[in-house]
């Protein structure tokens, strides 16, 4: 028998029923809820008079339209300023009241944002199938579980019946060989990897991450790389167990211990792709060749390193392309052959379920540490992922730092990654952010995003402007 | 669930590649915790001159005049005639919603986003799958012919215009049944409830670890 994908494992492990019609009923182990994609899902098993199949299966937590203002957030749900966010956070509070199912409250130890959250909890453990209604939801197979994102009908048939409709998605592996360089963080590799690939490059794909970069970088680090498995069109993307999986996951508060952590260790370490198994698809990239990586336009895929120029019209092969590349400049206000680094920055997110971890935070603060933000600049924002990476970030007094250099230290949330709350960009406003899709008004109507890494993003505000951070020397303007 | 069976209408444009999420329905609207009433703020950042509010009215509102879908031709239009990748971004079921809520029964394109795709099927649209060639002639098509209308028919899988092309596309079998039949996927599920109880079973007794620990 030809040897097993990482995915083939998860997937086989998963099925309950192969239907004749070619779908498959698969397993949910972990369900991960928060308030935007929920509530027709809960509204739906009342009118159809049906009971959660699980209780313990379930983890909610509000994270993409509460406020990271401190004062609001300090007056709890009550507070919240937006009536219609209010509702909503309500009836997530109330639906979880309701049935029993476990919630991390607006301002309770353990909230976050839900690709933040789950993993740093051990709510999400290896060999699990994970789902959210969330396209974030890849984040969670750093740990090697098969985790995906759902719409709200399926968000309701998970409630109902613990399991997905589902019909197996082929094999991708992406390979990156060799050690990146210093300044190029998992940030810039998986951008590098879309800017190959194309954001619809791994459509009816699970993507596994594989070569010396992966395995030598943090899990945290595989996390922001399969976070944006999405971004490149697969709805999967993970990373097989290591000894850095395992060390990840014990002592945290619902990972098993005992003889029963043993048993776990002893499964997950079988969680990786057989030598001799298939993949449909194989991409590879190498680590010399990726720079800090920018995004110019209005899709992940256009992308540069920070090195480099803003492309033309003249090099675009066909109409379709340049009628695409002209769309995008228009709305970015950039010319064709313009050098990154001359692009002005507004304002500065630093956070999303891409980068909001303490490693961010650390990366962040290293570069922030002494130097104050440019006078240009109208606002940087550093939110934590989680109550628990806020703690531990001013546990090592990186709030201060950041505090000193001019920015705003906030309360964790989604925040400006998609502008539901009031953290938002003005219309033509450029900002260096760390969240994940630079589409057309996802950070505020009329907003310009470029996507970096937190080191990046940090030295922009500082400079003012898009800077190579490798090279970036620069204190307050 | 809603079925669709087979469809004739008049085809509107979204005449560009990767048409996301965030611009088929922007995240200000997705604080409803409704399923309806998204219609009047589909391609809002596309369609009107001003920043679309949540619960606002729209009748009022400046439309965007070199928006294709505001010009009067395409008015009614009900089959939405788009390009590659299109849904990609987010898992948001407003978008279909949206879609659907606007008066759409069927788009047409040459690929989409997995998610946007899987969830067109909930909500009774057909997402329909031609080649890039295909699309480009129904593009010409509608361009030189207004009024242009297309049949979409679920049955035989066809796309047929007026002008005498016959398109098959591919489906997957179990979504063709439940999207021709309106089958509730969750009653049907249910109807397996003995071998999720088996799996589960084993599963505990295999992997304890993965059942209990959330209380």
């Amino acid at each position: 028998m030809a040897g097993r994908t990482l995915y083939d494992k998860l997937w086989d492990s998963h099925l309950v029923k192969q239907n004749s019609d070619g779908s498959s009923l698969i397993y949910i182990d972990r369900h991960v809820i928060h308030e935007v994609t929920s509530p027709q899902a809960f509204e739906g098993l009342r009118m159809a008079d049906r009971m959660p199949w699980r209780l313990d299966t379930n983890i909610a937590t509000p994270d993409h339209n509460i406020s990271t203002d401190k004062a609001e957030r300090d007056a709890g749900v009550a507070g919240m300023a937006d009536e219609v966010s209010r509702i909503q956070v309500q009836t997530l509070d109330d639906n979880c009241d309701l049935y029993g199912i476990k919630e991390f409250k607006i301002n309770e130890m353990g909230q976050g944002i839900v690709h933040v959250m789950g993993p740093e909890l051990g709510a999400t453990m290896p060999g699990m199938t994970v789902v959210c209604g969330d396209s974030h939801t890849a984040t969670h197979g750093a740990l090697a579980c098969l985790a995906h994102g759902i719409g709200t009908s399926e968000v309701e048939h998970v409630l109902a019946t613990q399991c997905l409709v589902a019909k197996k998605m082929k094999n991708m592996r992406v390979t990156v060989d060799g050690t990146v360089g210093a300044g190029v963080t998992p940030k810039d590799v998986v951008l590098a990897i879309i800017g190959k690939i194309g954001t619809a490059g791994g459509n009816e794909h699970a993507i596994e991450f594989a070569g010396s970069v992966f395995r030598d970088m943090s899990i945290e680090g595989r996390m922001t790389v399969c976070n944006m498995a999405i971004e490149a069109g697969a709805r999967v993307g993970m990373v097989a167990v290591d000894q850095k999986t395992i060390d990840y996951c014990e002592g945290r508060q619902f990972v098993p211990v005992g003889e029963l952590w043993h048993q776990a260790v002893e499964y997950w370490n079988t969680l990786t792709t057989d030598a001799d198994a298939a993949f449909d698809t194989e991409v590879s990239l190498h680590a010399d060749d990726i720079a800090p990586q920018v995004t110019w336009g209005t899709s992940p895929e256009m992308v540069a390193p920070v090195t480099a120029s803003v492309p033309t019209l003249e090099e675009q092969p066909s109409e379709e392309q340049r009628k695409g590349l002209q769309r995008a400049l228009d709305y970015m206000g950039l010319e064709g052959g313009q050098a990154i680094d001359s692009i002005a920055v507004d304002r500065v997110f630093i956070g999303s379920c891409t980068n909001s971890r303490i490693e961010d935070m650390r990366a962040a603060a290293e570069v922030a540490r002494g130097r104050s933000v440019a006078g240009s600049v109208k606002q940087v924002l550093i939110v934590p992922g989680s109550q628990m990476v806020k703690a531990q970030a001013e546990a090592e007094g990186l709030d201060k730092i950041f505090i000193d250099a001019g920015m705003d230290w906030r309360e964790p949330g989604c925040s400006m990654c998609l502008a539901m709350n009031a953290d938002k960009l003005g219309a033509g406003e450029h900002c260096a952010s760390t969240s994940n899709r630079n589409f057309e008004g996802r950070q505020g109507n009329g907003g310009r995003t470029h996507l970096m890494s937190p080191a990046m993003a940090a030295a922009a505000a500082v400079a003012g402007r898009i800077v190579d951070v490798r090279t970036f020397t620069g204190g307050a303007e | 669930m809603k079925a669709f069976t087979s469809h004739r209408g008049l085809v509107g444009p979204m005449d560009r590649a990767n048409v996301d999420t965030d611009m088929i329905i922007p995240k200000q609207f997705l604080k409803s915790i409704k399923r309806s009433g998204f219609g009047p703020n589909l391609f809002d950042e596309l369609r009107y001159m001003d920043e679309g509010q949540p619960g606002a009215d729209c009748s009022n509102r400046p439309v965007n005049p070199d928006f294709p879908l505001n010009f009067p031709r395409f008015e009614g239009a009900s089959i939405l005639l788009a390009r590659k990748n299109f849904g990609c971004g987010s898992s948001r079921e407003h978008a279909p919603w949206a879609l659907e809520d606007y008066g759409f029964n069927a788009v047409i394109a040459p690929s989409y986003a997995d998610i946007f795709y899987n969830n067109c099927f909930k909500n009774g649209l057909l997402p329909v799958i031609l080649t890039e060639e295909q699309v480009d002639i129904l593009f010409t098509e509608m361009d030189v012919q207004e009024g242009y209308q297309l049949s979409v028919d679920l049955p035989s899988q066809t796309v047929t215009t007026d002008s005498g092309h016959v398109f098959s596309f591919e489906l997957d079998e179990f979504r063709k049944d439940c999207l021709l039949n309106g089958l509730d996927e969750i009653g049907l599920t249910l109807q397996n409830a003995d071998e999720i109880k088996a799996y589960e079973a084993d599963r505990a007794a295999q992997h304890p670890w993965v059942f209990g620990a959330i209380k």
